[in-house]
Protein backbone atom coordinates (compact mmCIF):
# COMPACT_ATOMS: atom_id res chain seq x y z
CA UNK A 1 0.00 0.00 0.00
CA UNK A 2 1.58 3.45 -1.22
CA UNK A 3 0.12 6.79 -0.12
CA UNK A 4 -0.02 9.46 -3.32
CA UNK A 5 -0.66 13.29 -3.70
CA UNK A 6 -2.72 12.91 -7.13
CA UNK A 7 -5.37 14.28 -8.70
CA UNK A 8 -8.74 12.17 -8.89
CA UNK A 9 -7.99 11.68 -12.92
CA UNK A 10 -4.37 10.83 -12.27
CA UNK A 11 -5.85 8.00 -9.72
CA UNK A 12 -8.09 6.50 -11.66
CA UNK A 13 -5.65 6.54 -14.87
CA UNK A 14 -3.21 4.72 -12.34
CA UNK A 15 -5.93 2.32 -11.68
CA UNK A 16 -6.46 1.35 -15.45
CA UNK A 17 -2.68 1.32 -15.52
CA UNK A 18 -2.60 -1.31 -13.41
CA UNK A 19 -4.82 -3.31 -14.76
CA UNK A 20 -3.23 -2.94 -17.84
CA UNK A 21 -6.11 -4.35 -19.90
CA UNK A 22 -6.01 -5.18 -24.10
CA UNK A 23 -7.32 -2.21 -25.31
CA UNK A 24 -8.28 1.30 -24.13
CA UNK A 25 -9.76 3.64 -27.43
CA UNK A 26 -10.67 7.16 -25.95
CA UNK A 27 -11.42 10.55 -27.01
CA UNK A 28 -10.26 13.78 -24.52
CA UNK A 29 -12.96 15.42 -23.20
CA UNK A 30 -12.60 17.75 -20.48
CA UNK A 31 -12.73 17.17 -17.62
CA UNK A 32 -11.77 13.70 -18.36
CA UNK A 33 -8.61 14.61 -20.14
CA UNK A 34 -6.19 13.59 -17.86
CA UNK A 35 -6.94 10.23 -18.00
CA UNK A 36 -7.14 9.89 -21.93
CA UNK A 37 -3.45 11.92 -21.93
CA UNK A 38 -1.88 10.00 -18.60
CA UNK A 39 -2.87 6.30 -20.76
CA UNK A 40 -1.85 7.28 -23.92
CA UNK A 41 1.92 8.30 -21.82
CA UNK A 42 1.72 5.22 -20.37
CA UNK A 43 1.23 3.20 -23.62
CA UNK A 44 3.96 5.47 -25.00
CA UNK A 45 6.53 4.47 -22.30
CA UNK A 46 5.69 1.21 -22.64
CA UNK A 47 4.56 0.63 -18.86
CA UNK A 48 1.50 -0.89 -20.39
CA UNK A 49 0.58 -3.94 -22.92
CA UNK A 50 -2.21 -1.59 -23.96
CA UNK A 51 -3.08 -1.09 -27.87
CA UNK A 52 -4.42 2.60 -27.41
CA UNK A 53 -7.09 3.86 -29.87
CA UNK A 54 -7.22 6.86 -30.62
CA UNK A 55 -10.43 7.49 -32.19
CA UNK A 56 -11.88 10.74 -34.07
CA UNK A 57 -15.00 11.15 -31.74
CA UNK A 58 -16.86 9.35 -28.26
CA UNK A 59 -19.16 7.81 -30.86
CA UNK A 60 -16.24 6.47 -32.44
CA UNK A 61 -14.63 5.22 -28.95
CA UNK A 62 -16.99 3.68 -27.92
CA UNK A 63 -17.58 1.89 -31.30
CA UNK A 64 -14.61 0.75 -31.57
CA UNK A 65 -14.99 -0.52 -27.63
CA UNK A 66 -17.37 -2.37 -28.77
CA UNK A 67 -15.88 -3.82 -31.89
CA UNK A 68 -12.32 -5.27 -29.73
CA UNK A 69 -14.29 -6.31 -26.98
CA UNK A 70 -16.20 -8.75 -28.91
CA UNK A 71 -13.37 -9.60 -30.84
CA UNK A 72 -12.16 -10.86 -27.47
CA UNK A 73 -10.27 -7.91 -25.77
CA UNK A 74 -10.58 -6.28 -22.45
CA UNK A 75 -11.83 -2.72 -23.51
CA UNK A 76 -11.99 0.36 -21.59
CA UNK A 77 -12.40 4.13 -22.27
CA UNK A 78 -13.45 6.90 -20.54
CA UNK A 79 -15.55 9.73 -21.25
CA UNK A 80 -17.69 13.31 -19.83
CA UNK A 81 -20.54 15.36 -20.69
CA UNK A 82 -20.76 15.59 -24.61
CA UNK A 83 -18.40 12.90 -25.09
CA UNK A 84 -21.07 10.90 -22.93
CA UNK A 85 -24.18 12.01 -24.95
CA UNK A 86 -22.08 10.80 -28.11
CA UNK A 87 -21.98 7.85 -26.96
CA UNK A 88 -25.33 7.58 -26.30
CA UNK A 89 -26.80 5.26 -29.15
CA UNK A 90 -23.48 3.50 -28.60
CA UNK A 91 -24.20 2.45 -24.95
CA UNK A 92 -26.98 0.50 -25.44
CA UNK A 93 -25.51 -1.72 -27.85
CA UNK A 94 -22.72 -2.32 -25.43
CA UNK A 95 -25.17 -3.00 -22.63
CA UNK A 96 -27.12 -5.23 -24.66
CA UNK A 97 -24.34 -7.20 -26.13
CA UNK A 98 -23.43 -8.00 -22.56
CA UNK A 99 -20.01 -7.16 -23.41
CA UNK A 100 -17.94 -6.33 -19.87
CA UNK A 101 -16.34 -3.01 -21.06
CA UNK A 102 -15.44 -0.27 -18.06
CA UNK A 103 -15.53 3.21 -18.05
CA UNK A 104 -15.00 6.09 -15.77
CA UNK A 105 -16.97 9.13 -16.16
CA UNK A 106 -15.68 12.26 -14.58
CA UNK A 107 -19.22 13.49 -14.56
CA UNK A 108 -19.64 17.12 -16.38
CA UNK A 109 -23.11 19.05 -17.22
CA UNK A 110 -24.35 19.09 -20.74
CA UNK A 111 -24.75 22.20 -22.85
CA UNK A 112 -26.63 24.30 -22.93
CA UNK A 113 -25.45 26.96 -22.33
CA UNK A 114 -22.25 25.73 -22.48
CA UNK A 115 -20.41 24.79 -19.16
CA UNK A 116 -17.82 22.35 -18.40
CA UNK A 117 -18.09 21.93 -14.53
CA UNK A 118 -19.71 19.52 -12.37
CA UNK A 119 -22.94 17.95 -12.75
CA UNK A 120 -24.55 14.92 -13.39
CA UNK A 121 -26.62 15.51 -15.87
CA UNK A 122 -24.70 13.33 -18.01
CA UNK A 123 -24.34 9.79 -16.14
CA UNK A 124 -28.21 10.33 -15.38
CA UNK A 125 -28.90 10.83 -18.61
CA UNK A 126 -27.53 7.27 -19.00
CA UNK A 127 -29.27 5.54 -15.90
CA UNK A 128 -31.34 3.63 -18.51
CA UNK A 129 -29.01 2.37 -20.84
CA UNK A 130 -28.21 -0.96 -19.08
CA UNK A 131 -24.66 -0.33 -17.70
CA UNK A 132 -23.95 -0.62 -14.26
CA UNK A 133 -23.48 2.64 -12.38
CA UNK A 134 -20.94 3.28 -9.42
CA UNK A 135 -20.86 6.62 -7.86
CA UNK A 136 -17.51 7.21 -5.75
CA UNK A 137 -17.23 10.83 -3.38
CA UNK A 138 -13.40 11.34 -4.01
CA UNK A 139 -10.54 10.25 -5.69
CA UNK A 140 -9.69 7.22 -3.80
CA UNK A 141 -13.39 5.38 -4.17
CA UNK A 142 -12.67 6.90 -7.80
CA UNK A 143 -9.51 4.67 -7.69
CA UNK A 144 -11.29 1.52 -5.84
CA UNK A 145 -14.67 1.64 -7.97
CA UNK A 146 -12.63 1.54 -11.38
CA UNK A 147 -10.04 -1.56 -10.05
CA UNK A 148 -13.35 -3.34 -8.82
CA UNK A 149 -15.30 -2.66 -12.21
CA UNK A 150 -13.63 -5.23 -14.44
CA UNK A 151 -14.49 -7.58 -11.55
CA UNK A 152 -18.26 -7.32 -11.56
CA UNK A 153 -18.79 -6.36 -15.43
CA UNK A 154 -16.76 -9.69 -16.08
CA UNK A 155 -18.27 -11.77 -13.76
CA UNK A 156 -20.29 -14.66 -15.16
CA UNK A 157 -23.90 -13.88 -13.51
CA UNK A 158 -23.48 -10.29 -14.92
CA UNK A 159 -21.63 -9.77 -18.19
CA UNK A 160 -22.92 -6.17 -17.95
CA UNK A 161 -20.19 -3.13 -18.75
CA UNK A 162 -19.65 -1.04 -15.49
CA UNK A 163 -19.55 3.20 -15.57
CA UNK A 164 -17.62 4.19 -12.70
CA UNK A 165 -18.61 8.09 -11.46
CA UNK A 166 -16.54 10.54 -9.76
CA UNK A 167 -16.91 14.83 -9.91
CA UNK A 168 -15.71 16.41 -12.16
CA UNK A 169 -13.40 19.17 -11.33
CA UNK A 170 -14.13 18.77 -7.82
CA UNK A 171 -12.70 15.57 -7.24
CA UNK A 172 -11.20 14.65 -10.71
CA UNK A 173 -9.26 17.74 -11.17
CA UNK A 174 -8.09 17.91 -7.23
CA UNK A 175 -4.63 16.72 -5.53
CA UNK A 176 -5.88 14.58 -2.08
CA UNK A 177 -4.19 11.00 -0.94
CA UNK A 178 -4.87 8.09 -2.27
CA UNK A 179 -4.24 4.92 -1.21
CA UNK A 180 -3.00 2.63 -3.70
CA UNK A 181 -2.82 -1.16 -4.11
CA UNK A 182 0.95 -2.66 -5.30
CA UNK A 183 0.49 -3.03 -9.51
CA UNK A 184 1.00 -7.60 -8.96
CA UNK A 185 -2.05 -7.19 -5.98
CA UNK A 186 -4.41 -5.28 -8.32
CA UNK A 187 -3.65 -7.58 -10.98
CA UNK A 188 -4.02 -10.35 -8.57
CA UNK A 189 -7.18 -9.27 -7.83
CA UNK A 190 -8.66 -8.50 -11.23
CA UNK A 191 -7.46 -11.71 -12.94
CA UNK A 192 -7.07 -12.90 -16.22
CA UNK A 193 -9.76 -11.84 -19.28
CA UNK A 194 -12.04 -15.13 -19.91
CA UNK A 195 -14.39 -13.65 -23.22
CA UNK A 196 -17.21 -15.37 -23.98
CA UNK A 197 -17.92 -16.19 -27.56
CA UNK A 198 -15.04 -13.72 -29.08
CA UNK A 199 -15.44 -13.31 -32.99
CA UNK A 200 -11.54 -13.50 -33.02
CA UNK A 201 -12.67 -17.44 -31.96
CA UNK A 202 -12.85 -18.33 -35.76
CA UNK A 203 -13.20 -22.49 -34.91
CA UNK A 204 -16.21 -20.95 -33.42
CA UNK A 205 -17.98 -18.50 -35.80
CA UNK A 206 -20.54 -16.02 -34.08
CA UNK A 207 -22.77 -13.09 -35.21
CA UNK A 208 -23.11 -10.40 -33.20
CA UNK A 209 -25.48 -7.61 -33.15
CA UNK A 210 -28.29 -9.56 -35.67
CA UNK A 211 -31.27 -8.32 -36.82
CA UNK A 212 -33.80 -9.71 -34.22
CA UNK A 213 -37.57 -8.82 -35.44
CA UNK A 214 -41.04 -9.23 -34.71
CA UNK A 215 -40.79 -13.37 -34.71
CA UNK A 216 -37.56 -13.18 -32.63
CA UNK A 217 -36.02 -13.13 -29.29
CA UNK A 218 -35.60 -8.82 -29.14
CA UNK A 219 -37.71 -8.99 -25.76
CA UNK A 220 -36.62 -11.89 -23.97
CA UNK A 221 -33.33 -10.57 -24.62
CA UNK A 222 -34.06 -7.59 -22.97
CA UNK A 223 -35.74 -9.55 -19.59
CA UNK A 224 -31.92 -11.45 -19.83
CA UNK A 225 -30.56 -7.83 -19.71
CA UNK A 226 -33.31 -7.27 -16.21
CA UNK A 227 -32.15 -9.97 -15.20
CA UNK A 228 -28.50 -9.60 -15.22
CA UNK A 229 -28.86 -6.34 -13.42
CA UNK A 230 -30.38 -7.86 -10.37
CA UNK A 231 -27.83 -10.94 -10.17
CA UNK A 232 -25.29 -7.77 -10.59
CA UNK A 233 -26.66 -6.99 -6.57
CA UNK A 234 -24.91 -9.54 -4.76
CA UNK A 235 -22.27 -9.65 -7.30
CA UNK A 236 -21.44 -5.54 -6.52
CA UNK A 237 -21.15 -6.35 -2.90
CA UNK A 238 -18.83 -9.70 -2.99
CA UNK A 239 -16.57 -8.29 -4.99
CA UNK A 240 -16.85 -5.18 -2.63
CA UNK A 241 -16.08 -7.65 0.51
CA UNK A 242 -13.27 -9.18 -1.20
CA UNK A 243 -11.63 -5.81 -2.58
CA UNK A 244 -12.09 -4.49 1.41
CA UNK A 245 -10.27 -7.76 2.85
CA UNK A 246 -7.73 -6.31 -0.05
CA UNK A 247 -7.51 -3.49 0.90
CA UNK A 248 -9.01 -2.51 4.22
CA UNK A 249 -11.50 -0.39 2.29
CA UNK A 250 -14.62 -2.52 1.75
CA UNK A 251 -17.45 -1.60 -0.51
CA UNK A 252 -21.42 -2.14 -0.59
CA UNK A 253 -23.93 -0.04 -2.02
CA UNK A 254 -23.94 2.87 -0.20
CA UNK A 255 -22.76 3.86 3.24
CA UNK A 256 -24.40 5.31 5.98
CA UNK A 257 -23.22 7.73 9.18
CA UNK A 258 -25.06 8.48 12.30
CA UNK A 259 -28.88 6.89 10.64
CA UNK A 260 -28.88 4.62 13.20
CA UNK A 261 -31.39 7.12 15.58
CA UNK A 262 -31.76 10.29 12.86
CA UNK A 263 -34.90 11.45 12.49
CA UNK A 264 -33.78 13.89 9.40
CA UNK A 265 -31.68 12.21 7.02
CA UNK A 266 -30.00 12.77 4.12
CA UNK A 267 -29.55 10.87 0.79
CA UNK A 268 -26.52 11.87 -1.09
CA UNK A 269 -24.45 10.67 -4.39
CA UNK A 270 -20.82 11.81 -5.15
CA UNK A 271 -18.85 14.82 -3.39
CA UNK A 272 -21.79 16.15 -1.89
CA UNK A 273 -22.20 13.54 -0.07
CA UNK A 274 -18.65 14.45 1.69
CA UNK A 275 -20.28 17.94 2.49
CA UNK A 276 -23.02 16.53 3.92
CA UNK A 277 -21.22 14.30 6.45
CA UNK A 278 -19.04 16.91 7.44
CA UNK A 279 -22.20 18.90 8.47
CA UNK A 280 -23.87 15.95 10.25
CA UNK A 281 -20.94 15.64 12.34
CA UNK A 282 -21.61 19.64 13.01
CA UNK A 283 -25.20 19.57 13.74
CA UNK A 284 -25.17 15.90 15.50
CA UNK A 285 -22.36 17.96 18.38
CA UNK A 286 -25.53 20.36 18.51
CA UNK A 287 -27.56 17.70 19.64
CA UNK A 288 -29.75 17.25 16.61
CA UNK A 289 -30.64 13.64 15.39
CA UNK A 290 -29.47 13.82 11.32
CA UNK A 291 -28.32 10.88 9.24
CA UNK A 292 -26.47 10.33 6.09
CA UNK A 293 -26.88 7.70 3.34
CA UNK A 294 -24.27 7.60 0.32
CA UNK A 295 -25.48 6.09 -2.35
CA UNK A 296 -22.64 4.20 -4.22
CA UNK A 297 -25.05 1.66 -6.52
CA UNK A 298 -27.26 3.34 -8.85
CA UNK A 299 -28.16 0.91 -11.24
CA UNK A 300 -28.78 -1.73 -10.28
CA UNK A 301 -30.38 0.51 -7.79
CA UNK A 302 -30.59 -1.03 -4.09
CA UNK A 303 -34.41 0.04 -3.40
CA UNK A 304 -34.85 -2.86 -0.85
CA UNK A 305 -31.74 -2.11 1.18
CA UNK A 306 -32.19 1.55 1.23
CA UNK A 307 -36.04 1.16 2.19
CA UNK A 308 -34.85 -0.57 5.44
CA UNK A 309 -31.80 1.23 5.96
CA UNK A 310 -34.02 4.18 6.01
CA UNK A 311 -36.74 2.47 7.94
CA UNK A 312 -36.81 4.04 10.83
CA UNK A 313 -35.85 8.24 9.55
CA UNK A 314 -39.38 10.53 9.80
CA UNK A 315 -38.36 12.89 7.11
CA UNK A 316 -35.44 12.43 4.40
CA UNK A 317 -33.89 14.92 1.92
CA UNK A 318 -32.28 13.41 -1.47
CA UNK A 319 -30.15 15.95 -2.94
CA UNK A 320 -29.99 15.39 -6.62
CA UNK A 321 -26.99 17.10 -8.81
CA UNK A 322 -28.88 16.81 -12.04
CA UNK A 323 -32.83 17.68 -12.86
CA UNK A 324 -35.26 15.47 -14.97
CA UNK A 325 -37.56 18.26 -16.15
CA UNK A 326 -40.98 17.70 -16.38
CA UNK A 327 -41.04 14.70 -13.79
CA UNK A 328 -41.70 14.88 -9.74
CA UNK A 329 -37.77 15.35 -9.15
CA UNK A 330 -34.26 14.29 -9.89
CA UNK A 331 -32.97 10.84 -10.55
CA UNK A 332 -32.38 10.29 -6.85
CA UNK A 333 -35.73 11.40 -5.41
CA UNK A 334 -37.24 9.43 -7.71
CA UNK A 335 -35.96 6.45 -7.22
CA UNK A 336 -35.43 6.90 -3.24
CA UNK A 337 -39.23 7.66 -3.07
CA UNK A 338 -40.17 5.16 -5.02
CA UNK A 339 -38.34 2.77 -2.96
CA UNK A 340 -40.38 3.94 0.13
CA UNK A 341 -43.45 3.32 -1.14
CA UNK A 342 -44.14 0.44 0.45
CA UNK A 343 -42.43 1.34 3.98
CA UNK A 344 -44.79 1.23 7.22
CA UNK A 345 -45.27 3.97 8.22
CA UNK A 346 -43.88 5.62 5.49
CA UNK A 347 -41.56 8.64 5.50
CA UNK A 348 -41.77 11.96 4.57
CA UNK A 349 -39.34 12.58 1.58
CA UNK A 350 -38.03 16.13 -0.01
CA UNK A 351 -36.10 16.68 -2.77
CA UNK A 352 -32.90 19.34 -3.69
CA UNK A 353 -31.47 20.15 -6.09
CA UNK A 354 -28.39 21.56 -6.16
CA UNK A 355 -25.03 22.30 -7.66
CA UNK A 356 -25.85 22.38 -11.54
CA UNK A 357 -23.32 23.63 -13.81
CA UNK A 358 -20.85 23.36 -11.26
CA UNK A 359 -22.69 25.72 -8.57
CA UNK A 360 -20.65 24.90 -5.13
CA UNK A 361 -22.31 23.65 -1.98
CA UNK A 362 -21.50 25.37 0.98
CA UNK A 363 -22.36 23.99 4.37
CA UNK A 364 -25.04 26.46 4.54
CA UNK A 365 -26.84 25.14 2.24
CA UNK A 366 -26.97 22.11 3.42
CA UNK A 367 -27.65 23.35 6.89
CA UNK A 368 -30.63 25.41 5.17
CA UNK A 369 -31.84 22.24 3.48
CA UNK A 370 -31.98 20.62 7.40
CA UNK A 371 -33.77 23.52 8.64
CA UNK A 372 -36.42 22.85 5.95
CA UNK A 373 -36.46 19.48 7.25
CA UNK A 374 -36.82 19.94 10.28
CA UNK A 375 -39.84 22.08 10.12
CA UNK A 376 -41.29 19.21 8.07
CA UNK A 377 -40.44 16.90 11.21
CA UNK A 378 -42.18 19.37 13.35
CA UNK A 379 -45.69 18.75 11.28
CA UNK A 380 -45.66 22.08 9.18
CA UNK A 381 -46.11 21.78 5.63
CA UNK A 382 -43.58 21.64 3.42
CA UNK A 383 -44.01 22.30 -0.28
CA UNK A 384 -43.12 18.83 -2.15
CA UNK A 385 -41.88 20.81 -5.27
CA UNK A 386 -38.21 20.86 -5.77
CA UNK A 387 -36.01 23.05 -3.48
CA UNK A 388 -33.26 24.00 -4.95
CA UNK A 389 -30.21 24.82 -2.90
CA UNK A 390 -27.71 28.04 -3.61
CA UNK A 391 -29.99 29.40 -6.82
CA UNK A 392 -30.29 32.93 -7.03
CA UNK A 393 -33.25 34.69 -5.44
CA UNK A 394 -34.44 31.73 -3.88
CA UNK A 395 -33.69 30.74 0.30
CA UNK A 396 -34.51 27.00 0.78
CA UNK A 397 -35.59 27.46 3.88
CA UNK A 398 -38.00 30.29 3.09
CA UNK A 399 -36.43 32.90 4.65
CA UNK A 400 -35.83 35.02 1.86
CA UNK B 1 -16.97 20.78 12.02
CA UNK B 2 -13.52 19.29 11.18
CA UNK B 3 -10.23 21.58 12.37
CA UNK B 4 -8.88 22.32 8.84
CA UNK B 5 -6.26 24.60 8.01
CA UNK B 6 -7.78 26.21 4.80
CA UNK B 7 -5.15 28.35 2.53
CA UNK B 8 -5.38 30.54 -0.36
CA UNK B 9 -2.91 31.41 -3.19
CA UNK B 10 -3.04 34.43 -5.41
CA UNK B 11 -1.02 34.51 -8.17
CA UNK B 12 -1.34 35.66 -12.35
CA UNK B 13 -1.48 33.02 -14.75
CA UNK B 14 1.94 31.48 -15.27
CA UNK B 15 3.62 32.28 -11.90
CA UNK B 16 3.12 28.96 -10.39
CA UNK B 17 -0.22 28.93 -7.55
CA UNK B 18 -0.86 25.70 -8.23
CA UNK B 19 2.02 23.96 -8.53
CA UNK B 20 2.74 26.18 -4.36
CA UNK B 21 -0.31 24.47 -4.01
CA UNK B 22 0.74 21.50 -5.11
CA UNK B 23 4.04 21.39 -3.56
CA UNK B 24 2.42 21.71 -0.04
CA UNK B 25 -0.28 18.93 -0.28
CA UNK B 26 3.35 16.67 -1.32
CA UNK B 27 4.94 18.39 2.03
CA UNK B 28 1.59 17.25 4.03
CA UNK B 29 1.77 14.05 2.34
CA UNK B 30 5.35 13.75 3.73
CA UNK B 31 4.41 14.39 7.06
CA UNK B 32 1.05 11.86 7.01
CA UNK B 33 -1.17 14.87 7.04
CA UNK B 34 -4.56 14.65 5.23
CA UNK B 35 -5.07 17.54 2.91
CA UNK B 36 -6.41 18.83 -0.53
CA UNK B 37 -4.81 21.00 -3.13
CA UNK B 38 -7.31 22.58 -6.12
CA UNK B 39 -6.93 25.30 -8.69
CA UNK B 40 -9.82 27.85 -8.89
CA UNK B 41 -11.40 25.77 -12.22
CA UNK B 42 -11.97 27.85 -14.91
CA UNK B 43 -10.60 29.52 -17.67
CA UNK B 44 -7.01 30.26 -17.23
CA UNK B 45 -5.06 33.12 -18.75
CA UNK B 46 -1.40 34.09 -18.69
CA UNK B 47 -0.78 37.32 -15.99
CA UNK B 48 -4.57 37.68 -15.24
CA UNK B 49 -5.07 37.03 -11.50
CA UNK B 50 -5.89 33.80 -10.43
CA UNK B 51 -6.11 31.78 -7.14
CA UNK B 52 -5.65 28.71 -5.88
CA UNK B 53 -6.71 26.15 -2.81
CA UNK B 54 -5.17 23.76 -0.28
CA UNK B 55 -6.66 22.20 3.02
CA UNK B 56 -4.67 20.61 5.21
CA UNK B 57 -5.89 18.66 8.27
CA UNK B 58 -4.61 15.81 11.24
CA UNK B 59 -7.71 13.91 10.41
CA UNK B 60 -9.58 13.14 6.33
CA UNK B 61 -10.92 16.18 5.28
CA UNK B 62 -14.91 15.22 3.70
CA UNK B 63 -15.63 19.07 2.55
CA UNK B 64 -15.18 19.48 -1.12
CA UNK B 65 -16.50 23.52 -1.66
CA UNK B 66 -14.45 26.13 -2.38
CA UNK B 67 -12.70 27.77 0.63
CA UNK B 68 -14.62 30.73 1.26
CA UNK B 69 -12.73 32.33 4.69
CA UNK B 70 -9.00 30.94 4.07
CA UNK B 71 -7.06 31.45 7.33
CA UNK B 72 -4.10 31.73 5.34
CA UNK B 73 -3.63 33.92 1.90
CA UNK B 74 -0.66 33.85 0.35
CA UNK B 75 -0.02 36.60 -2.40
CA UNK B 76 2.78 35.42 -5.00
CA UNK B 77 2.79 38.86 -6.98
CA UNK B 78 2.40 42.32 -4.89
CA UNK B 79 1.16 43.69 -7.87
CA UNK B 80 -1.97 41.72 -7.42
CA UNK B 81 -2.62 43.81 -4.09
CA UNK B 82 -4.29 46.96 -6.63
CA UNK B 83 -5.98 44.40 -8.65
CA UNK B 84 -8.10 41.99 -6.86
CA UNK B 85 -8.86 42.03 -2.49
CA UNK B 86 -6.55 38.98 -1.40
CA UNK B 87 -8.28 39.43 1.90
CA UNK B 88 -11.74 39.03 0.66
CA UNK B 89 -13.54 36.15 3.02
CA UNK B 90 -10.84 36.41 5.74
CA UNK B 91 -11.72 37.05 9.38
CA UNK B 92 -10.00 39.47 11.65
CA UNK B 93 -6.80 36.73 13.18
CA UNK B 94 -6.22 35.33 8.85
CA UNK B 95 -2.57 35.87 8.04
CA UNK B 96 -1.25 37.55 4.95
CA UNK B 97 2.12 36.21 3.64
CA UNK B 98 3.02 38.52 0.74
CA UNK B 99 6.14 37.77 -1.79
CA UNK B 100 7.17 41.87 -1.82
CA UNK B 101 10.56 44.35 -1.30
CA UNK B 102 8.40 45.97 1.40
CA UNK B 103 8.25 46.40 4.90
CA UNK B 104 5.53 44.17 6.23
CA UNK B 105 4.47 47.37 8.56
CA UNK B 106 3.94 49.42 5.49
CA UNK B 107 1.81 46.71 3.76
CA UNK B 108 -0.23 46.26 6.56
CA UNK B 109 -1.85 49.74 6.78
CA UNK B 110 -3.58 49.57 2.76
CA UNK B 111 -7.10 49.59 4.42
CA UNK B 112 -8.03 45.80 3.84
CA UNK B 113 -5.27 44.85 5.82
CA UNK B 114 -7.05 45.91 8.99
CA UNK B 115 -6.81 43.13 11.96
CA UNK B 116 -4.91 41.05 9.32
CA UNK B 117 -1.20 39.51 10.47
CA UNK B 118 0.94 40.50 7.49
CA UNK B 119 3.85 39.24 6.90
CA UNK B 120 6.34 39.81 4.07
CA UNK B 121 8.95 38.28 1.89
CA UNK B 122 11.34 39.26 -0.88
CA UNK B 123 10.82 35.69 -2.17
CA UNK B 124 11.30 36.89 -5.75
CA UNK B 125 14.68 37.92 -5.06
CA UNK B 126 15.21 34.54 -3.28
CA UNK B 127 14.29 33.16 -6.27
CA UNK B 128 16.42 34.82 -8.81
CA UNK B 129 19.28 34.74 -6.18
CA UNK B 130 19.22 30.73 -5.56
CA UNK B 131 17.15 29.13 -8.53
CA UNK B 132 18.27 31.65 -10.67
CA UNK B 133 14.71 31.70 -12.06
CA UNK B 134 11.87 34.03 -10.79
CA UNK B 135 9.47 31.10 -9.19
CA UNK B 136 8.65 32.48 -5.94
CA UNK B 137 6.71 29.40 -4.73
CA UNK B 138 9.66 27.67 -2.88
CA UNK B 139 10.53 30.50 -0.76
CA UNK B 140 7.09 31.26 0.09
CA UNK B 141 6.60 27.56 1.69
CA UNK B 142 9.19 28.18 3.21
CA UNK B 143 7.85 31.34 4.71
CA UNK B 144 4.62 29.17 5.68
CA UNK B 145 6.47 26.72 7.44
CA UNK B 146 7.61 29.46 9.58
CA UNK B 147 4.77 31.70 10.44
CA UNK B 148 2.10 28.60 10.35
CA UNK B 149 4.13 26.30 12.19
CA UNK B 150 1.93 23.89 10.12
CA UNK B 151 4.79 22.32 8.78
CA UNK B 152 8.62 22.31 10.36
CA UNK B 153 11.27 23.25 8.32
CA UNK B 154 12.85 19.87 8.33
CA UNK B 155 9.97 18.47 6.87
CA UNK B 156 9.45 20.85 3.98
CA UNK B 157 13.32 20.61 3.34
CA UNK B 158 13.38 16.57 3.46
CA UNK B 159 10.02 16.60 1.39
CA UNK B 160 11.53 19.32 -1.50
CA UNK B 161 14.96 17.28 -1.36
CA UNK B 162 12.88 13.80 -1.97
CA UNK B 163 10.60 14.89 -4.59
CA UNK B 164 13.52 17.18 -6.41
CA UNK B 165 15.68 14.64 -6.49
CA UNK B 166 14.10 12.49 -8.77
CA UNK B 167 13.74 14.60 -11.50
CA UNK B 168 16.64 17.51 -11.08
CA UNK B 169 20.62 17.47 -10.65
CA UNK B 170 22.29 17.94 -7.00
CA UNK B 171 22.78 21.56 -8.04
CA UNK B 172 18.79 22.35 -8.64
CA UNK B 173 17.91 20.81 -5.45
CA UNK B 174 20.38 22.34 -3.37
CA UNK B 175 19.40 25.40 -5.02
CA UNK B 176 16.07 24.71 -3.75
CA UNK B 177 16.96 24.19 -0.12
CA UNK B 178 18.60 27.21 0.28
CA UNK B 179 15.44 29.00 -1.42
CA UNK B 180 12.96 27.67 1.84
CA UNK B 181 15.78 28.15 4.52
CA UNK B 182 15.96 31.76 3.02
CA UNK B 183 12.19 32.14 3.29
CA UNK B 184 12.21 30.79 6.46
CA UNK B 185 14.58 32.82 7.70
CA UNK B 186 13.72 36.37 6.02
CA UNK B 187 9.98 36.34 6.62
CA UNK B 188 8.79 39.22 8.67
CA UNK B 189 6.28 40.44 10.30
CA UNK B 190 3.79 42.22 12.81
Amino acid sequence: MTRKAITGNGAIALALKQVDPDVMSAYPITPQTEIAQNYAQFVADGAVKTEYIAVESEHSAMSAAIGSCAAGARTITATSSQGFALMWEMLFIAASLRLPITMPVITRALSGPINIHCDHSDSMGGRDCGWIQLYGEDAQEGYDNAIQAFRIAEHMDVRLPVMTMIDGFIISGAISPVETLEDDQVKQFVGGYEPVHPLLDIDNPVTVGAFDSLGGWYFEHKVTQNDAMAKAMDVIESVGREYGELSGRPYSHFKTHMIEDAEIVLVAIGSAAGNVKTMVDKLRSEGKKVGLLKVRTFRPFPHRQIAEALSSARVIGVMDRSDSFGSQGGPLFTEVRSALFEAEPRPQVYNFIYGLGGRDIFPDDIEGAVRLLERAAAGEKVSHARHYLNVRGVSVDGQA
Amino acid sequence: MQQVTEIRWHARGGQGAVTAAKMTAEVALSQDKYFQAFPEYGPERSGAPIVAFTRISDKPIQIYSAIEHPDYVLVLDPTLLDAVDVTAGTSAGAVVIINSEEDATALARRPEMAGKSVYTVPATRIALETIKRAIPNTPLIGALAEVSGIFSLEGVLNEVKTSLGKKFNEDVVKANLEAVKRGYGEVSGL
